[in-house]
C-alpha cells in the first residue's frame, strides 16, 4: 500500500468496470509494444517514513552546516538572521500547496502577498514597478540584459568585471545564444573603470551592468557610470544587495533604468544554493518590456478591491514565441519569505541589520589588518565584505580556519588571477564580537 | 468571521516593531567615517512598522484567502497537482541541509552532493537517459537548457544552418518562447485530429535547417502518440534531434521511457511528477536529461563520484555554460529525492497506473454531459470541449467560475489551443473515488444549470471572497504597488 494513493483494490475494479476495461494494462494498450518498458525500474524499493528518515540521516550527517561552523563566507549568499515567524507562515499549506494564482477568486492570499512584495521591492530600490520575482539574482540580471536589448534595439551589453563571476557566467550563456555581444569591462582599484567605460560605450550599447556593492564588497561611485551610460542612450542596469539599500543610495536615486538582485538575504535559507529569488524593478516607461509575472490591483463586480495577474500580453502563454521571456513560474514562496522578512524587520530592523553588518565587518577588517600579516587589497569604502591578502593562498587559509570550525572566505584568485592570495570575507549582524575575535585569533595562528 | 481586507501598509504604525536583535557588541564607528556621504541614501526607507503579532495575523488571514491541494481537489490539467507529502517538507528543512553555503569546501557537503548524485541517477533511469543535470530552476528553464544543448550540438558539428525548431500547435506556450530565447526560429506544425504529429506535415518541414522537434508525449490532449518511434526516426534521419517536454511524465513512469521512444533530450518537472509543492507559482525544478552524445554539453557543474567522494566538475569545455547561480534548487531536489525513496520503483509505476485509471474514469463519467472531441483511451488527463454544441452562450470560463461555487479549483481552461473551449482535467493518482465522484456530480449539475438557468453561470461565482474581477481595468490602468494616500 502507498499512503499517497487512495484507491482500494475494490475501487480499481469498480472504476475499470465503469470505463469498460478489463484491466489496468488495457489502459496502456495504446503504447506500442516496441516502446513499452518491460522490466522494473532499477531504483530503490519503497520505503516507510522511518526508513526514509534513517536513509537520509546517513546523508545529512556527512554535512557540516552553519550549525557546526561559524560563517564568514558571503560572495552573494549571506548568513543573515532569519526570524522564526517565517517558517511558521510559509508552512501554511494554503500558501505552499497552491498553484499559480490563475483563478484570482480563490487565490487572493498569494496575489495580495505578491502585490505587497512588489511594493516592498519598489520601496527598497526606489524604482516604479517590480515583477513577482524570477529564478535568482543571476538569471534576473540576464533577463534584464535581454530586456535592454529588446527596448533599445541595440545589440551590445557591457558588464563590469566587478559584477559577481557567477552572474557574468550566466549572462554569457544567455547572451551567447541570443547573439548579443557581451563585453566585460575592466576594473581599476577594485571598482568599475569609468575611463574604459567611456571608450567602450557607443551607439550599439544597449545596457551597462554594474553591481553595488560590487563583488569585492566595495561601494561603487555610480555618478560617472550613470552619466556615461545615459549620454549614450543606453540603459543602466544595477545588480544590488537588498540589505544594503537600507543605507546606500538606491538605484532610483542613482538613475538606474533596471535594478535586479539576489533576494536570498531577505529571510531565505542558504540551502546549498537554492531555491532563492531574483528581484527585478524598472521604470514606468519600461514596464511593458519587463519579463515575468506581475500582480495588479483592480476591483470585482461588486466594486471590492482585489488583486490579479496582469499585463499578461507580455507573457509566453499568450504571446508564445513573441513573449518578453520564456519564464512561466516565479519564485512565489521565496517572494513570500522576502515579504514577511521585510515586513517583520520593517523600517528600523532592516536599517539595523545593514548598520550592524557594516560595523562588524569594519571591526573585523581593522582587527585583521592590525595583525600585520594581511594587507587590504583595495582602499575603498566597503559594506559588509572586504578583500585581504595573506602570505598563503586563500584555500590554505580556509583549510586552517575549517580546523577551527570556521567557514572562511571566498577565494578571489579563482576568478581574478591577478589578485594572488586574496580572500573575500563577509561579516553579517549574526556574528558576535567573540566569534569575530575567534576568527582573528585563528588567522593570527596562520603563518 | 469578519472579512479581512487590509494591506500590511494600512496597519503600519509609527514606532511599532516586529523584530529584536542583540545590541551591536563591537566598538562602533560613525557611519560617515566608513562611507562617504555621497554614497548614502538621502531618503529613509519606508517599510511597514508592525509587531510580530500583526505580521502573523496578517499573513494567516491572507492564507485563508487561498486554495491549495491541502484544501481540496485541484484537477488542473497539465499541472499534476498531486498531494505534496509532508515528510518531504520535514526532510527539506533539516538544518544540515538548509544551513549550507553553496561555496563551502566540498568535503563539508558530501551528504548534499551524494543526494544530488543519486537523484540524477534515479531520474536518468526513470527517463531512460544517460545523464541528468539538476541545475534548471523550472520547466521553462529546463526547456531553454535543452534547446541550448541542441544548438551547441549542431554548432560543434560545424553545422550552423540548423536554426529552426519545430513546435506543434498543441504545445505548451513555453515551448516556442524557450526556443526563441535559445535563439531559434519557430516552425509551427498543425496537429492531426488526435492531437498528435501529422507525419506528412512533419516530413514536409524536415530539411537541413531543422535543429530539432519539441514534443510532449502523451500529448496535451492526454493521448499517447503511437507513431512516436517513426517521428523520432524521421527527425533523426533529417539530422535533427528530438526534445521531450516532461510535463506529462506522470502518465508513464515504469510504463514507457522517453529515452526508449527516441528522445535525445528531456526535461522533467519535479514540482509535477515528483510531488514537490508548487508554492503558489514556484519554486520549481526542471532537471534535464540527455543521451550519451549530448552529455558533454550539459550545464556546469556536474556532480561526479571519484574514488568514493563526490565532487562538482566544472571542467567541461563543450558545456553550454552556467544557466543559473550554483547547482539548482537544492531544497526542491531534497523533496523529490524523498518522494522517490518513499515510492520506490513499484510505487512510481502504481502512481502512473492510478493517474491513468482516474483520468479514464472521470472521462467515462463526463462524456455524456460535455463534448469529448476524441473518445479513446487517455493517459493521465483528458480534454473536453465545453458543453454540448448548441449551448454556446455558456463559455468554458463560466463553467470554471461556477465550479468555484461548488468548492473546487477548476481544471485548466482554453488549453490546448487546438480544442475549442477546452477544459483539461487531470485528477492525479492521489485522489479517491469519492472525491472524483463528488466533482463529477458538480460538473453534471453545472451542465444542468447551463440549460435551466444560464444566467446563474454567467455571473458565477457567488460564494467566493471576491467575485469576477475587472481584468481589463487591471491591465489598462495598472496599479502595481500600494501608494500611501494622506
Amino acid at each position: 500500500m502507498f499512503p499517497y494513493i487512495s484507491n482500494t483494490l475494490q475501487d480499481e475494479k469498480a472504476m475499470l468496470k465503469s470505463i469498460g476495461a478489463s484491466s489496468i494494462q488495457e489502459l496502456f494498450s495504446d503504447i506500442p509494444e516496441d516502446v513499452k518498458f518491460k522490466r522494473e525500474l532499477n531504483i530503490n524499493s519503497p520505503m516507510s517514513e522511518l526508513e526514509v528518515q534513517r536513509h537520509v540521516k546517513a546523508l545529512w550527517s556527512k554535512n557540516k552546516s552553519t550549525e557546526d561552523l561559524v560563517c564568514f563566507l558571503g560572495a552573494g549568499v549571506y548568513d543573515h538572521y532569519i526570524p522564526s515567524i517565517i517558517k511558521h507562515i510559509i508552512s501554511r499549506s494554503e500558501f505552499y500547496t497552491a498553484y499559480t494564482p490563475y483563478q484570482p477568486e480563490i487565490s487572493q492570499g498569494t496575489l495580495q502577498a505578491i502585490f505587497e512584495y512588489q511594493t516592498l521591492i519598489c520601496d527598497l530600490t526606489g524604482l516604479d514597478v517590480a515583477n513577482a520575482s524570477m529564478y535568482d539574482g543571476a538569471t534576473a540580471c540576464a533577463e534584464a540584459a535581454i530586456m535592454a536589448v529588446e527596448s533599445t534595439k541595440r545589440k551590445t551589453i557591457i558588464v563590469s568585471k566587478s559584477v559577481h563571476p557567477e552572474i557574468r557566467k550566466v549572462l554569457y550563456t544567455y547572451t551567447r545564444f541570443k547573439d548579443i555581444e557581451l563585453i566585460e569591462l575592466d576594473t581599476k582599484d577594485g571598482v568599475t573603470d569609468t575611463i574604459k567605460l567611456k571608450q567602450l560605450v557607443d551607439s550599439k550599447t544597449a545596457g551597462v551592468i554594474v553591481q553595488n556593492p560590487n563583488f569585492f564588497g566595495i561601494i561603487e561611485n555610480m555618478t560617472e557610470v550613470e552619466k556615461i551610460t545615459h549620454d549614450n542612450k543606453a540603459l543602466l542596469i544595477m545588480s544590488v544587495d537588498p540589505i544594503s539599500l537600507a543605507i546606500l543610495k538606491t538605484p532610483g536615486e542613482i538613475g538606474a533604468d533596471i535594478a535586479v538582485g539576489e533576494g536570498q538575504a531577505l529571510g531565505n535559507q542558504m540551502n546549498f544554493g537554492g531555491p532563492y529569488l531574483g528581484f527585478m524593478t524598472t521604470t514606468t516607461k519600461l514596464m511593458r518590456k519587463m519579463p515575468g509575472r506581475i500582480v495588479g490591483q483592480t476591483v470585482d463586480v461588486d466594486g471590492k478591491r482585489a488583486f490579479v495577474l496582469t499585463l499578461q500580453a507580455r507573457e509566453q502563454h499568450i504571446r508564445r514565441e513573441k513573449a518578453t521571456s520564456n519564464i512561466c513560474s516565479n519564485q512565489a514562496l521565496n517572494a513570500l519569505i522576502a515579504a514577511i522578512y521585510l515586513t517583520t524587520m520593517g523600517k528600523q530592523g532592516l536599517k539595523e541589520v545593514a548598520y550592524q553588518s557594516m560595523q562588524k565587518a569594519h571591526y573585523a577588517f581593522n582587527e585583521i589588518i592590525k595583525l600585520e600579516k594581511y594587507k587590504p587589497v583595495f582602499n575603498k569604502p566597503f559594506f559588509k565584505e572586504f578583500v585581504i591578502q595573506g602570505h598563503e593562498s586563500a584555500s590554505v587559509i580556509n583549510e586552517k580556519l575549517l580546523e577551527c570550525n570556521i567557514l572562511g572566505g571566498y577565494d578571489i584568485e579563482k576568478n581574478y588571477p591577478d589578485h594572488k592570495n586574496a580572500l573575500l570575507l563577509c561579516v553579517t549582524e549574526k556574528r558576535t564580537k567573540s566569534e569575530i575575535n575567534g576568527l582573528i585569533t585563528a588567522m593570527e595562528g596562520i603563518k | 468571521m469578519k472579512e479581512y481586507n487590509k494591506l500590511i501598509f494600512e496597519i503600519s504604525k509609527e514606532g511599532r516593531q516586529g523584530y529584536k536583535l542583540p545590541p551591536c557588541d563591537v566598538e562602533s564607528t560613525d557611519i560617515r567615517d566608513m562611507i562617504p556621504e555621497h554614497l548614502l541614501s538621502k531618503k529613509d526607507i519606508d517599510l511597514p512598522q508592525v509587531s510580530e503579532v500583526d505580521v502573523i495575523r496578517h499573513f494567516t488571514q491572507l492564507s485563508n484567502k487561498n486554495y491549495g491541494v491541502d484544501t481540496g481537489f485541484y484537477p488542473l490539467g497539465s499541472c499534476t497537482m498531486k498531494y505534496n507529502p509532508k515528510i518531504n517538507e520535514d526532510i527539506a528543512s533539516i538544518p544540515s541541509f538548509t544551513g549550507i553555503h553553496p561555496y563551502q569546501n566540498e568535503k563539508t557537503v558530501q551528504g548534499s552532493l551524494q543526494l544530488m548524485y543519486e537523484l540524477s541517477e534515479k531520474l536518468s533511469e526513470i527517463c531512460g537517459m544517460d545523464e541528468v543535470s539538476l541545475q534548471p530552476a523550472a520547466g521553462a528553464h529546463g526547456e531553454l537548457v535543452g534547446l541550448m544543448i541542441i544548438k551547441a550540438f549542431h554548432e560543434n558539428a560545424g553545422d550552423f544552418k540548423r536554426n529552426k525548431i519545430i513546435v506543434p500547435d498543441s504545445a505548451h506556450g513555453t515551448n516556442p518562447a524557450s526556443a526563441n530565447v535559445a535563439g531559434f526560429e519557430i516552425v509551427e506544425i498543425k496537429s492531426n485530429e488526435k492531437g498528435g504529429v501529422d507525419l506528412d506535415s512533419l516530413k514536409s518541414f524536415l530539411n537541413d535547417e531543422i535543429a530539432g522537434l519539441m514534443l510532449t508525449n502523451p500529448n496535451t490532449l492526454g493521448l499517447f502518440d503511437e507513431n512516436i518511434k517513426e517521428i523520432s526516426r524521421l527527425v533523426h534521419e533529417a539530422g535533427g534531434l528530438v526534445y521531450y517536454d516532461g510535463a506529462n511524465l506522470n502518465a508513464i513512469m515504469g510504463k514507457a521511457r522517453p529515452g526508449d521512444m527516441g528522445f535525445d533530450v528531456v526535461h522533467m518537472n519535479l514540482h509535477k511528477t515528483f510531488s514537490t509543492p508548487h508554492g503558489g507559482g514556484g519554486p520549481g525544478s526542471g532537471p534535464v536529461g540527455v543521451k550519451k552524445e549530448l552529455m558533454q554539453y550539459l550545464p556546469v557543474p556536474i556532480v561526479e563520484k571519484k574514488e568514493g567522494n563526490f565532487t562538482l566538475n566544472y571542467d567541461k569545455p563543450l558545456s553550454i555554460g552556467k544557466i543559473k547561480s550554483f547547482y539548482g534548487n537544492f531544497g526542491v531536489l531534497v523533496r523529490a529525492y524523498t518522494y522517490i525513496l518513499s515510492m520506490g520503483a513499484e510505487g512510481l509505476k502504481k502512481a502512473s497506473e492510478m493517474a491513468v485509471l482516474n483520468a479514464n474514469y472521470m472521462k467515462s463519467k463526463l462524456k455524456d454531459y460535455y463534448y469529448l472531441p476524441i473518445d479513446k483511451v487517455c493517459k493521465h488527463e483528458f480534454v473536453l470541449g465545453g458543453l454540448e454544441q448548441g449551448l454556446s452562450e455558456i463559455t468554458t470560463l463560466d463553467i470554471a467560475k461556477r465550479l468555484l461555487d461548488y468548492g473546487y479549483h477548476p481544471p485548466t481552461i482554453y488549453f490546448p489551443l487546438i480544442v475549442h473551449n477546452a477544459i483539461m482535467i487531470e485528477p492525479t493518482e492521489t485522489e479517491s473515488l469519492e472525491t472524483m465522484d463528488a466533482f463529477i456530480e458538480a460538473m453534471i449539475s453545472i451542465a444542468k444549470e447551463a440549460k435551466e438557468n444560464p444566467e446563474l453561470l454567467k455571473n458565477a461565482p457567488y460564494n467566493t471572497l471576491v467575485r469576477r474581477l475587472d481584468e481589463v481595468r487591471a491591465a489598462r490602468y495598472p496599479v502595481l504597488k500600494y501608494t500611501k494616500t494622506n
